[in-house]
């Protein structure tokens, strides 16, 4: 566990001081992403390493998201300052993003022959 | 025994009690979410912030008090990110064959995101740093705050905001998709992903491994493609 959190660090902070040092336009933990799968394609060992670890971190991905979601509180006022506007603006886009997100993806998937049998959801059911 | 209260001012000092407290309310947030037949509403995210946004007015703690000791959790949310190179690394197959699939995605998602929440927000007259604010509210925090910032948005408004979205994409984002009748797991995973960032991916591996690693790769293109279309769109709607 100790291994693969300093694993995990060691490519979150090459990814922050890549993402600072090349001012690109994505935060370091997910250049750490991209570097840390580039590692795992050259090094398949690497994965199987990390897996457990990852794992259990992934299966309460939530819980990380707490602190700052308590911060809405923090911010209640300025928020319902805006009131209902916002409220409308954020709730509508959501729901427009993820259903033409969804939408795009499967009709151009239909198109280019790159549907797959596995991964459909069954029945419409979960 | 000792003074409830000296106890009580050596709590509310240290990392500790806040530390407990954000740990607890998440067990009961998760426990609440399985209790509930892993719905999407009964969001553990959610249930946890209400938990412990009661919990710091009953006893009359602010924010940066509650933070000192969050502050661990809150660390994680890097660590995690990198993590989610696991599951992309499974799927890469999948992630080859789907690549012009996930482009359209891409861009009709971000795309639909940013225009939307602008177009729906200047009709109800909200304008200036406000509008700039809510351009990057589906892109995860860092970079939205980011971009807010260079849209002279107000950071503590975006970062709200943001949760807000992920928060309410993560629980209307199964019964939207099944009432569309989207039932590729890649297509709802990714699209989550774009709309609703972290959270939404959260929800996301909640349900199915395939549409977590989609749904990471969708956040984090839709945190490049946003941080170019933000501008214009805002420069659209006379930010």
């Amino acid at each position: 566990m100790i291994q693969t959190l300093a694993i995990i660090l060691g490519f979150q902070l090459t990814g922050e001081v890549a993402s600072r040092a090349l001012n690109l336009p994505l935060p370091g933990p997910v250049v750490g992403l991209i570097l840390l799968v580039t590692a795992c394609i050259l090094r398949p060992p690497l994965a199987e390493a990390i897996r457990p670890t990852t794992t259990g971190l992934l299966s309460h991905l939530s819980l990380f998201f707490v602190p700052a979601g308590v911060g809405i509180v923090a911010h209640w006022d300025l928020l319902k300052a805006h009131g209902i506007g916002l409220a409308v603006a954020l709730m509508a886009s959501t729901l427009l993003a993820i259903s033409a997100g969804a939408w795009a993806f499967t009709a151009v998937a239909r198109m280019t022959g790159s549907e797959e049998p596995q991964a459909l959801k069954d029945q419409g059911r979960e | 025994m000792s003074d409830p209260a000296l106890i009580w001012s050596y709590l509310a000092q240290g990392p500790l009690l806040w530390l407990t407290a954000t740990l607890v309310a998440y067990l009961a947030g998760d426990a609440v979410f399985r209790a509930a037949g892993r719905k999407s509403w009964a969001n553990p995210v959610l249930v946890a912030v209400i938990l412990l946004a009661v919990l710091l007015w009953a006893t009359g703690t602010d924010y940066g008090t509650y933070f000192e000791g969050a502050q661990f959790v809150h660390f994680m949310l890097g660590p995690a990110t990198v993590a989610l190179a696991l599951p992309l690394y499974d799927n890469l197959p999948r992630v080859r064959k789907a690549a012009l699939p996930m482009l359209a995605g891409l861009v009709a998602g971000s795309g639909v995101a940013v225009l939307s929440a602008l177009a729906i927000a200047r009709a109800f007259g909200i304008e200036g740093p406000v509008l700039a604010s809510l351009a990057p509210k589906s892109t995860t925090a860092p970079v939205a705050i980011g971009i807010a910032e260079s849209l002279g948005g107000q950071p503590t408004l975006t970062a709200a905001l943001v949760l807000l979205t992920g928060i309410f994409g993560a629980i209307v984002v199964t019964p939207l998709l099944n009432a569309l009748k989207i039932r590729d797991w890649r297509a709802r995973g990714f699209a989550v992903g774009v709309a609703a960032h972290g959270i939404g991916t959260a929800r996301a591996f909640q349900v199915n491994a395939t549409a977590g690693a989609f749904s990471g790769i969708g956040m984090g293109l839709n945190a490049v493609l946003t941080a170019i279309i933000a501008p214009l769109a805002l420069r659209l709607f006379g930010g």
